[in-house]
């Protein structure tokens, strides 16, 4: 097949270095033979719905196009065999606000790259809503991630098909604020009711480090005993 | 004036005892609304209940969550990646050690980096050490619900041998902290493995009491069996997994069906299953389970290879960017980590899947047309902690 990435995204297993494109080379090892045979069930079923596809360290990513996302999830139920609801949540791909490693922010945080770029079968935007389910029966599973449009992140409710699905639902509503058509009940579940904001956005400060910035050194509060002169390498 | 429902077949035997009651006539009941918790002995910590009743008999449940949110998925994306394991060895804070293995798994498996096998044995032997502990907590407690007190000083006594095993190895009963990115902090001191072949005759031992005390015990099972039933295909559809999972005849444990991963697949253990679905039968796999890994740990103990106990990291850990899923068998259940990586020293996303949160979101299914007494046995048998529903 010939090559269209851009020259260094080849270096997969490289030493961290080449995270540009990072979207586009995650998907290059082909998938083992069951995901491969899961991947082909799904698309033959799911058609245009199913966007793209990935490959996470031998797990199969399915990217499913907003409208198809319920119908998905009942593919997945029904012929896939996988009766089992792990999780249900959301990812926001924003570049986190004031530590990116440059000079500005908690420099103390790990830096993340200052652009956006989407994960293993890319997304369309920010928003991207994360399930995983599983077969007891079979023993496989698969991961699926649906777009969502950022100005109105919406996306089909899955406890139709899932009934566990309405309280991961309702925690990736108040965290990402993406609202869940066809849900009985979108009301807060771990913060109180009237919470304002939507706390797993990247653009979501964490206060606790707003107002005091983490200890970037430990170990260099004076022990009892020390003078507060002697407060490096006291220990040994 | 009550209204006269002849409609109703009453039988009248009932009434036999009710001098004054007026036989044919049904007394209408108003519901009542009973918060239970936040604070309530029988929750095992701040989990409330709302449960509307009529009479005795529950209508409706609501499980109100999240007094002990922590945002632990948030606090990951502040944290570089051995910073996190510290992290998530708080979610379910009876089997710490076994909440680090899969996080830790995660970023082995995006850098490329795999554990020694003697490392591996070690974290397999602590895992199912730590399984060991938070059962025989169980195994204990679920006698005081249903008003037995001394399987829970037992439970107490036992749980102690193993949590000195595993306090000898890492220096903490609670909090571990032991695995790193590649190995494990430390070998395993001397003379550990004898110390460990006594501990899990005691806790053979301590196996044997439960049964003759509590699973055998007639006033037990009156209060466990039929009680709580969750039919197998209903649980998996609510996310419920491990041991509530294969007491309802689920033939699944990630040990042995998952991707493999530490050392399960040298081992000879069996998974166990029960058909009933119900509270006693999660008792009896959970108890059966116990069982399973002293066995386990006996054999992880004599087959121990030798070697490093560390793979070459570099010192500063830089995870190559990527994503990976890792859930193992932990002992509430499914325990999973969606690790999503952009090549720094810290996470861009951690998707944390605890057992306890899917366990306990069957709860308005599960109680509804139960007893008030029952919502207790019921709560014991599903085995949560807290920390794993708020994260």
């Amino acid at each position: 097949l010939p090559d269209e990435r851009p020259a260094g995204a080849q270096a997969v297993a490289g030493t961290g270095e080449e995270t540009e494109a990072g979207d586009a080379l995650l998907a290059s090892p082909p998938l083992p033979e069951r995901e491969a045979g899961l991947l082909s069930r799904m698309e033959a079923d799911l058609g245009s719905g199913l966007v793209e596809h990935g490959n996470a360290c031998g797990g199969l990513v399915v990217r499913i196009s907003p409208d198809a996302w319920r119908r998905a999830g009942e593919v997945a139920r029904d012929k896939l065999e996988c009766n089992y609801l792990s999780f249900l949540s959301g990812i926001d791909w924003a570049p986190a606000e004031g530590f990116r490693g440059d000079d500005q922010g908690d420099a103390s945080t790990p830096p993340q790259p200052a652009d956006t770029e989407f994960g293993v079968a890319g997304s369309a935007g920010r928003f991207q809503v994360l399930a995983r389910v599983a077969s007891t029966g079979r023993h496989w599973g698969l991961t699926l991630k649906c777009d969502v449009d950022e100005a109105d992140p919406r996306a089909e409710s899955w406890v139709p098909v899932y009934p566990g699905a309405e309280w991961h639902e309702r925690e990736c509503w108040e965290m990402y604020g993406i609202v869940f058509d066809g849900h009985p009940a979108l009301r807060h579940l771990y913060l109180p009711a009237g919470f304002e904001g939507h706390p797993l956005r990247k653009d979501f400060p964490l206060l606790a480090r707003e107002v005091k910035p983490w200890p970037g050194v430990v170990g260099v509060e004076p022990m009892p005993d020390e003078g507060a002169a002697d407060s490096e390498g006291g220990g040994a | 004036m009550t209204p006269t429902r002849p409609e109703l077949a009453v039988d009248p035997s009932l009434y036999r005892h009710l001098a004054d009651a007026q036989v044919g006539v049904e007394l209408d009941t108003g519901d009542m609304v009973l918060s239970m918790g936040p604070q309530h002995p029988a929750t095992h910590g701040t989990l409330r209940l709302v449960v509307r009743l009529d009479g005795e008999r529950v209508l409706a449940a609501d499980p109100v969550i999240g007094y002990m949110h922590r945002g632990y998925e948030k606090l990951t994306e502040f944290r570089t990646y051995p910073q996190v394991t510290t992290l998530v060895n708080r979610i379910d804070w009876l089997s710490s050690f076994a909440n680090e293995v899969p996080f830790v798994h995660a970023a082995e498996q995006l850098m490329g980096v795999e554990a020694p096998p003697r490392a591996e044995y070690i974290r397999t032997a602590l895992t199912e050490l730590a399984r060991i502990a938070t059962f025989l907590l169980f195994l204990g407690e679920m006698g005081l619900q249903v008003g037995a007190i001394t399987p829970t000083f037992y439970g107490f006594r036992d749980r102690e041998y193993v949590l000195n095993l595993i306090e000898a190895v890492t220096g903490g009963r609670f909090h571990p902290y032991f695995n790193r990115i590649g190995g494990l902090h430390d070998d395993l001191p001397a003379g550990w493995s004898a110390e460990c072949r006594s501990a899990m005759r005691k806790v053979l031992d301590a196996c044997d009491d439960f049964e003759d005390l509590v699973l055998d015990n007639p006033i037990f099972e009156q209060r466990t069996r039929s009680i709580g039933i969750i039919p197998g295909e209903i649980g998996a559809s609510y996310g419920v997994s491990g041991s509530n999972l294969r007491a309802s005849g689920i033939d699944w444990d990630l040990r042995r069906d998952g991707d493999p991963y530490l050392a399960y697949r040298d081992l000879d253990w069996k998974v166990w299953t029960h058909t009933d679905g119900d509270s006693f039968a999660r008792y009896w796999v959970r108890l059966q389970e116990t069982r399973e890994s002293v066995r386990m740990v006996l054999q992880l103990v004599d087959g121990l290879p030798s070697g490093p106990i560390m793979a070459k990291v570099p010192r500063i850990i830089k995870v190559d960017p990527g994503e990976v899923w890792v859930n193992t068998e932990n002992p509430l259940g499914e325990m999973g980590y969606y690790v999503v990586s952009k090549g720094s020293t810290g996470p861009f996303r951690v998707k944390i899947r605890s057992a306890s949160f899917s366990n306990v979101s069957i709860l308005p299914w599960l109680l509804r047309g139960c007893y008030v007494p029952d919502i207790i046995t019921i709560l014991a048998s599903l085995y949560f902690i807290l920390g794993d529903i708020d994260r």
